[in-house]
């Protein structure tokens, strides 16, 4: 057999090899980045010395539990929400285009954190409602202008890009007319960057991101039936209004989650929920691949950014819209000739 | 005959188009009913309305005399499965794991994969005559055999009703009669089976009941041996035709006389 039954009381499940070893792959995958990431500092430290610092012991704990693994824990926890919010999108739209990145539920979530930071001050609390408020807004825009014309997937990726556009133009005004200091503190984030995170600043983030995994876990049997068609979902039993909103209600969170503490970090939830899938040889777009996928992908990407221009470290959502942008591209092409 | 699912004065419609208006229908218990009509006269829009998926502008659609709309999606799930027709299986997903899909409406978020959807995916699958494609995916089959799949899936699901849009499309000739013949002794355990079908002979051969529709109304309803005849065909389908006893069952069967009006 291909796939492994799961049964113990009440709990039972069917578990694919494929997959169970696809994300086994994928966990050693984020361990050995992980590790790489906290050996990272102005020079390479050794892994025996990290790995003793980690544990409390030596001269490297305060560096390591303070500094890098705040970092680390972002980079893992925030690219697995981008990843899981992609899939999220990826499966409402049957569309690998539609992922909140491209169809401006970030730039969205930005607008938020901008207006919350301009008008109310940067406390972590205003932020996270600012951007949580914003992609809620932008989400519930792209439905009703793509809703208008019939729903399918790909126009409501054509609004969002739209959007999208809009939505990075509203964010230079934003910048450009407010004061200076602010100003300079928005700029800094508007690429998306873990550069100086802290384990203060993460509480909040992580709490949220937290809730919204576990409320992801419960739809992701209603996704799997969602992918199936409207028709079949709903005459085997998906109340489909209700999956539809709490899936965007969990999509848009986790995105917003990531935006508030990191800004914009674009096209990891385009990215790898397709990677993901493949990896794992799954049907449809999965979350678990595609969180596990995004998380080793910010890892790295991160990593790329804290090296090669080194010692100027780079925002990390520089170096993921170069990864991205090419992808994109391919994917238009892709999406264009299959007309 | 009386039935538990029944349309009470419902008016059809997409939009602005009505498809059907104030429609009456009883779907006797336990029988095999068959819906016949020419092509786009709303036999499909009425499944749909009895399967959830299109809400009545006005009237009812009802389940043992409650609006199946106002049921919880699982629950009604369990009681009556509908295949859709053009349907397209996600990428990459291969055989079983399709079949197992129709026990969504049985599944709580810790059981996923009990012995019970164990036992009905291998017995639906044996009935739909799918179990050497198991471990194949849905992209390299057959259109044929993508139809026997997606039966298999709704049989999967378990319901005492069982509403199914054109089943036989894409089936080579015995693979229509054989899944008949199968709706047919499903029929005979007890379930009660409403089927769009396009072939009015397969019909009167295999259902009780046949509903024949036109224009969105029910122009009539009842055993094929009582209502089948030249002139319902040519009210019907505006088909000129002699009726003459199958030789094989003795159910009414359609001759095209040769003049086809146009």
């Amino acid at each position: 057999m291909s796939a492994l039954v799961v049964r113990a009381g009440p709990v039972s499940a069917l578990v694919e090899r494929r997959a169970l070893v696809a994300s086994c792959v994928l966990v050693a995958a984020i361990a050995g980045l992980a590790l790489a990431a906290l050996c990272r500092g102005d020079s390479w430290d050794a892994p025996g010395d990290v790995l003793q610092g980690l544990l409390g012991r030596g001269d490297s704990a305060v560096i390591v539990r303070e500094w890098r693994l705040p970092r680390v824990t972002a980079a893992i926890v925030f690219g697995a929400a981008l990843g899981a919010a992609g899939s999220v999108f990826q499966n409402l739209t049957r569309n690998a285009l539609g992922s909140p990145d491209v169809i401006g539920l970030d730039a969205g979530s930005y607008t938020g954190v901008l207006i919350a930071i301009t008008l109310f001050g940067g406390t972590a609390a205003g932020l996270a409602t600012g951007a949580l408020a914003g992609g809620l807004a932008t989400a519930a825009a792209v439905c009703a202008l793509a809703l208008r014309s019939g729903v399918s997937g790909l126009r409501l990726v054509v609004v969002g890009i739209a959007v999208n556009a809009m939505l990075t133009a509203t964010n230079s005004w934003i910048v450009l007319r407010a004061d200076l200091d602010v100003a300079i503190a928005a700029t800094g984030w508007q690429a998306g960057t873990l550069n100086g995170v802290e384990w203060a600043g993460l509480r909040f983030p992580l709490i949220v991101i937290g809730a919204l995994a576990v409320l992801l876990a419960a739809l992701s049997q209603g996704m799997r039936q969602a992918a199936l068609g409207d028709d079949v979902a709903a005459a085997s039993g998906l109340g489909l209004g209700r999956f539809r909103l709490l899936a965007v209600l969990a999509g848009v969170g986790l995105t917003a989650g990531v935006t508030a503490a990191a800004g914009p970090i674009v096209f990891v939830g385009l990215v790898a929920p397709q990677i993901g899938r493949r990896i794992a040889g799954a049907a449809g777009v999965p979350p678990l691949p595609a969180a596990l996928t995004g998380a080793a992908l910010l890892l790295a990407a991160d990593l790329i950014a804290q090296t090669v221009l080194s010692p100027v470290q780079l925002p990390v959502g520089a170096v993921t819209t170069v990864l991205g942008g090419g992808y994109l591209c391919l994917l238009l092409f892709k999406e264009v000739e299959r007309g | 005959m009386k039935g538990r699912l029944t349309a009470r004065d419902a008016t059809l419609r997409y939009g602005d188009r009505v498809v059907s208006a104030d429609l009456d229908l009883d779907v006797p218990d336990g029988a095999f009913t068959a819906i016949v009509g020419a092509n786009a006269c709303g036999k499909s829009t009425l499944l749909r309305s009895f399967a959830r998926l299109l809400a009545p502008s006005s009237g009812h659609i009802a389940f043992d005399g409650r609006d199946v709309r106002d049921y919880r999606p699982k629950t009604i799930a369990r009681e009556m499965a509908f295949l859709p027709q053009g349907l397209v299986a996600p990428e990459n997903m291969v055989v079983r794991q399709l079949v197992a899909r129709g026990r969504y409406p049985h599944q709580t978020l810790l059981s996923t994969w009990s012995a019970d959807d164990e036992r009905a995916v291998t017995a639906a699958m044996t009935a739909a005559g799918v179990t050497d494609l198991a471990e194949r995916r849905m992209e390299n089959l057959s259109g044929g055999q993508r139809q026997r799949v997606w039966i298999a899936m709704v049989l999967a699901q378990e319901t005492p009703y069982l509403l199914l849009d054109e089943p036989t499309t894409f089936l080579d000739i015995t693979h229509q009669y054989q899944l008949l013949a199968l709706l047919a002794r499903l029929r005979d355990d007890g379930r009660t089976i409403i089927a769009v079908l396009h072939d009015v002979n397969q019909a009167c051969r295999f259902a009780d009941h046949i509903v024949a529709m036109r224009d969105g109304r029910v122009v009539a309803a009842g055993a094929p041996a009582d209502i089948v005849d030249a002139a319902l065909i040519k009210e019907v389908f505006d088909l000129s035709c002699v009726i003459t006893p199958d030789p094989v069952t003795g159910t009414p069967m359609i001759v095209p006389t040769g003049e086809y009006a146009g």
